[in-house]
């Protein structure tokens, strides 16, 4: 568990970051929290030669709430995310899931670009991503490209950002007012990565569900959006069938691996129960 | 004017904080300030570091090994294999159980992550760098991962260099792949209980294959200094003494050219117990380079190659009669060992002291049979925070007798206290041949069922499982209950030996003239706060507050002999030896004390720090005066000075015991278990420092929720071992662990100078079979007998699967 050698940058702007990263392409890696990177070197499982640190980039910092659509910066902290009682008034799920990732040290450090942009599926923010429908700003030496999140993610750790690209920001349409949410994950211990977990966000008017989203994580080599579980809700009074459904169409496109944390078939069965609580904490939220 | 009246005795005892004083950790001061100096913290002008290359499979010939692109490396110093070492007939070791151990591979590797070349280089990131280019051809060999498996007839052999030595350090082998067999008891009388029996259960119970995961991993620090031809070596040894012997001998370097020192040590709950590949080749590249060497290993070699505990398959046998009095006992364990047997248990005991596996019980017949063998999986087999496989023996009988209880439709709390050793059989001998010194099984397990409201828990679990009949709720509760007898204390020098050096222990005192002390013993503190709790007996000895006397430990040069410290063994066997030489200070004191007051020895009564004059408590010499006195009178018929030395060879192994009663609510659809509450009563004889014996306790009971819950090192079937991470290696936060209730009773050892039988690992040996018995409880009126540990989400589901639980 010792990394291979490297030389370490710390740009303080974006173009800085970005000249660094396509002088060195192939052989160079964003550095954000490193809680993700740092274990992977200590494995020899990447080695960079070239760590470009983006945690002194000001611009990357700022989370910004406007009328309808928010803003993250990369490098805001899970921490910061925590802390902010803004955020936590209009999007309450992204506080509820980064108090489920690892424990305070880490999330002091790890970022949510750094959590988002790898496409590591254990990462809890991808599925949340998922179920916002959120954006996700590239920026390289071509300029600015926005991809959306569902469409982010091809396989374990490939995704649609090219190597000479940093992910600069996070954005979403503001959920509506009254909306209810819910992440549940189970795992083994803290800092553990989930066995299985399920985001859902939906509205509820005159007892009836109007809209729904639900997103699942670590039950595939990417992050799952659930669309026909969710298109199962709506209309319905999120009723015992209702619910049932959602869940066996959830349960269909999940496709996790067999590991320490138990066999596909455990943790399949997982996810339709975190699935189901879910809808039913984000029930009792919604109004 | 403020006159100062003399302090009442109250004052005098609490001022020695000696006995029974809640005294806080001396050593605290520097661990919570980083200020501690552990192995990696050493360094030394020149030093160079080791790092290892290893084997990527479980089973493999070496077809050949090329460093050159390794030694061409900048930084790069030497590169060590099998063929360097055979030459100094230092490719194999002995091990503690009497076989030896590749210390790097010769010509074959047994086992995933085993130690195939050593590279010294200038630092440690450029010794990682040359490991990978260190270029081994490998051809694979079926790997054997099913200890059941070990003696078929066409199983893989393994150990190729004693495939024709048919006669093993313990007895006849019976296959190329068998290590041992090991019984005791009366086979032909257990068989005849169980056939003569109104009501038998059998089962074959698992303990998983587990580490010892201290958070300091292991590793030295060796440096020979050629000019006056003393080999030093800092190291995470549980055992510094036996080190340096072991070292001379497969050295020949002359003892007292080595110089072995335990500095402070990160935990080693048996790990730090053996001697790994990295020490011989530290000491062999310091040797050859002249300047020392550092190795000290990740935690993911940790995990993978240094030694594991249990893997024990366990097949118990109970017969009892109808009305629930145990009749006998029949229990076999298939033991593996791995590549090569490491396991660090007196040479008598290749299975340790298993044989205590009748428990608390007065079982009038018993047999159990113990077989070794080989496997591709690390070496180790030791006795991780419990005594020599002890946590295995009272996994093993706490499990039976439970499911004797549900065979007998009998509550398992009564059913122990129908079948314990009564109070008054004490000292008792087992048929198993242990002689208990002292209990009181009968009190501790009442007191512990009051406390906990036994009978109204019961009763709730009643109510539950008819509210989940109802569909109310999908939760089930637990009840576990689990008595366990240790045996720790090794041991009485008659029967109780490691590579022939008797396992008695040590303490030299000297006492300064102004009447502070220093004191040194043959232990070594891994965290069991030795320099606290052992002033603490001395300061009750010998009237010197515990705070005026210094503790030291684990330097060979200095420290009197000892076999060190594992299986609960220094508070009985040093902590004896620190009482009897207080008391020879203390004699020598009285006759100094004597000749000042000017009166007979005869005429003296001790009094909490001083002697005083029989019937004229107001003539009295402190124990400060008599020091000084030592160093500064010409005392007739006395040498001066005030020192003693006393090496203690235990009479009798010591018995603490205990009840532990757990509360777990099981969620079936997720199999996520809440242990709701744990109680945890301690009966560890002598109290010294009950703050102490607190902190023991919760370390052990959350290590023992580790073991029965989650941790669980495998292997895939081509020897790939599974969970030799701490990602997958499950090792409990404050967040997992739950509250700890502790209680005691007190029965001292009628054998013990203090009457203290050891506690550091009791929590171990009841916790793990509390958590599973509980796990078991839960899903009991379901008709589950027994599941293997751990017992994880995943697992806990599948049960809960299997009995038609789940939707
Ligand atoms: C013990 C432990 C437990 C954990 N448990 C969880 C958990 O339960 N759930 C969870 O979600 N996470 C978990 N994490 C991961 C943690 O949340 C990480 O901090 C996070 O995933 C990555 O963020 P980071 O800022 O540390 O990224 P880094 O480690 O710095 O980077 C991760 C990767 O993303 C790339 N990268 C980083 N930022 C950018 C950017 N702006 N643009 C382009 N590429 C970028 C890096 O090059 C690297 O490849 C755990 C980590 C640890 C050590």
């Amino acid at each position: 568990m010792i990394p291979g050698s490297f030389d370490y940058h710390r740009p303080s702007t974006i173009d800085e970051a970005i000249g660094l990263l396509a002088s060195h392409v192939g052989d160079a890696l964003i550095l954000a929290g490193g809680h993700s990177l740092i274990p992977m070197m200590k494995l020899r499982m990447a080695t960079p030669e070239h760590l470009i640190d983006i945690q002194d980039i000001y611009d990357l910092s700022a989370i910004s709430i406007g009328a309808n659509q928010i803003d993250i910066g990369a490098t805001v902290t899970q921490a910061q995310l925590i802390h902010s009682e803004e955020l936590a008034d209009c999007c309450p799920i992204l506080r509820e899931t980064s108090l489920q990732i690892a424990d305070p040290q880490i999330r002091n450090l790890g970022t949510i670009g750094g959590n988002v942009a790898n496409g590591d599926p254990g990462n809890d923010m991808p599925a949340i991503m998922q179920l916002l429908d959120a954006d996700y700003v590239l920026q390289g030496p071509d300029g600015t490209r926005t991809v959306k999140a569902r469409a982010y993610y091809e396989a374990a750790y490939f995704t649609a950002r090219s190597e000479n690209e940093i992910l600069t920001s996070i954005r979403f349409t503001k959920p509506a007012a009254g909306h209810g949410s819910s992440y549940h994950k189970q795992k083994r211990k803290i800092g553990d990565y989930a066995t299985a977990a399920a985001a859902v966000m939906l509205e509820v008017s005159n007892g009836s569900c109007t809209s729904a989203s639900i997103a699942m994580t670590n039950l595939a080599d990417t992050p799952l959006w659930a669309e026909a579980a969710a298109n199962a809700l709506i209309g319905s009074a999120l009723d015992a069938d209702a619910i049932a459904a959602a869940v066996a169409a959830a349960r269909a496109i999940t496709n996790p691996a067999s590991d320490g944390r138990g066999p596909a078939e455990y943790r399949t069965h997982l996810a339709g129960i975190m699935v189901k609580r879910a809808i039913e904490t984000a029930h009792a939220r919604a109004g | 004017m403020n006159v100062q009246s003399p302090p009442t005795d109250k004052q005098r005892i609490e001022k020695l904080q000696g006995l029974g004083s809640s005294r806080k950790r001396v050593e605290d001061a520097r661990f919570t300030q980083g200020k501690g100096n552990y192995v990696d913290d050493i360094k030394l002008p020149g030093m160079l570091f080791g790092d290892f290359v290893r084997s990527p499979y479980g089973h493999a010939r070496i077809k050949s090994i090329n460093k050159d692109a390794a030694l061409a490396m900048p930084g790069v110093v030497a590169v060590l294999t099998a063929e360097d070492l055979k030459p100094l007939n230092l490719h194999y070791m002995p091990t503690l159980a009497g076989d030896v151990q590749a210390v790097l591979a010769d010509e074959k590797v047994l086992f995933q992550a085993q130690e195939v070349a050593f590279v010294v280089a200038k630092d440690r990131y450029i010794a990682a760098d040359a490991c990978e280019l260190v270029e081994v051809e490998y051809e694979e060999l079926p790997a054997l991962v099913d200890a059941f498996k070990a003696m078929d007839a066409d199983a893989p052999l393994l150990r190729e260099d004693i495939k024709d030595k048919m006669e093993g350090a313990h007895g006849a082998r019976a296959h190329y792949n068998h290590i041992f067999h090991w019984d005791c008891g009366d086979e032909e009388g257990a068989n005849k209980a169980l056939a003569d029996a109104d009501v038998t259960v059998e089962e074959m119970i698992t303990y998983q294959r587990v580490h010892p995961c201290p958070l300091e991993t292991c590793g030295c620090v060796a440096s020979m200094d050629k000019i006056n031809g003393k080999l030093t070596l800092w190291g995470t040894f549980q055992a510094p003494h036996a080190v340096r012997t072991v070292a001379s001998l497969i050295t020949n370097i002359p003892e007292h050219k080595i110089r072995v020192v335990s500095p402070d040590i990160g935990g080693g709950f048996g790990n730090k117990v053996g001697v790994y590949p990295g020490y011989i080749c530290s000491a062999v590249a310091s040797i050859v380079t002249g300047v020392p060497i550092k190795w000290v290993e990740d935690r993911m070699e940790n995990l993978s190659a240094t030694a594991f505990a249990r893997d024990y398959h366990m097949t118990g046998k109970l017969a009892a009669t109808k009305d629930g009095v145990i009749t006998g006992l029949h229990c076999h364990v298939l033991a593996d060992h791995g590549a090569f047997d490491a396991c660090a248990d007196p040479t008598k005991f290749p299975a340790g002291f298993f044989n205590i596996c009748t428990g608390s019980y007065d079982i009038p017949v018993a047999y159990c049979g113990v077989d070794g063998v080989y496997t591709n999986k690390a070496p180790g087999g030791v006795a991780y925070r419990c005594s020599f496989r002890v946590t295995e023996a009272a996994y093993m009988i706490e499990r039976m007798v439970d499911i004797l209880a549900r065979k007998l439709d009998m509550d398992p709390a009564e059913l122990r206290m129908k079948n314990f050793i009564k109070k008054e059989q004490f000292p008792y001998t087992s048929a198993l041949g242990w002689e208990y010194d002292s209990g009181d099984y009968h009190t501790a397990l009442e007191k512990g069922m009051e406390s906990v409201s036994y009978k109204a828990l019961r009763a709730e679990q009643v109510d539950n499982r008819a509210a989940f009949e109802r569909g109310e709720t999908r939760k089930l509760m637990g009840i576990g209950v689990a008595f366990f007898t240790e045996i720790v204390g090794a041991g009485p020098v008659k029967n109780c030996d490691i590579l022939g050096l008797g396992m008695f222990d040590s303490c030299e005192i000297r006492i300064h003239p102004t009447g502070s002390a220093i004191a040194r013993l043959g232990t070594i503190s891994q965290g069991q706060g030795h320099a606290t709790t052992f002033a603490q007996i001395l300061a009750t000895e010998i009237g010197i507050p515990a705070e005026d006397i210094t503790l030291e430990e684990g330097d060979t040069d200095t420290a009197p002999y000892g076999l060190g410290t594992y299986g609960s063994r220094s508070t009985p066997v040093a902590g004896a030896a620190t009482a009897m030489a207080g008391r020879k200070i203390r004699a020598k004191a009285q006759m100094i004390a004597a000749y000042l007051l000017e009166v007979h020895e005869g005429d003296l009564e001790w009094d909490i720090d001083r002697f005083q004059v029989k019937g004229n408590p107001e003539a009295h010499k402190t124990m400060k005066e008599i020091a000084f006195a030592s160093y500064n009178q010409a005392i007739p018929g006395l040498e001066p000075g005030l020192e003693a030395v006393s090496y203690y060879d235990p009479p009798n192994m010591t018995y603490p015991f205990g009840a532990y009663i757990c509360v777990v609510d099981i969620d079936v659809d997720t199999g996520v278990t809440d242990i709701r509450s744990f109680y945890a009563l301690d009966d560890c004889g002598t109290r010294i420092n009950p703050m102490i014996i607190e902190g023991q306790v919760h370390g052990g009971l959350t290590e023992a929720l580790a073991i029965a819950m989650g941790q669980e090192i495998s292997y895939d079937e081509i020897g790939n071992i599974k969970g030799g991470s701490l990602m997958d290696f499950y090792l409990p936060t404050a967040v997992e662990t739950p509250m700890w209730t502790t209680d005691f009773t007190t029965t001292p050892s009628p054998h013990h100078p203090i009457g203290a039988k050891g506690v550091g690992e009791s929590p171990n040996v009841g916790g793990v079979p509390a958590f599973s018995n509980a796990v078991h409880d839960a899903f009991a009126h379901k008709g589950l007998t027994h599941t293997q540990m751990p017992h994880d989400h995943w697992r806990v589901w599948k049960t809960a699967q299997k009995l038609g639980l789940t939707d």
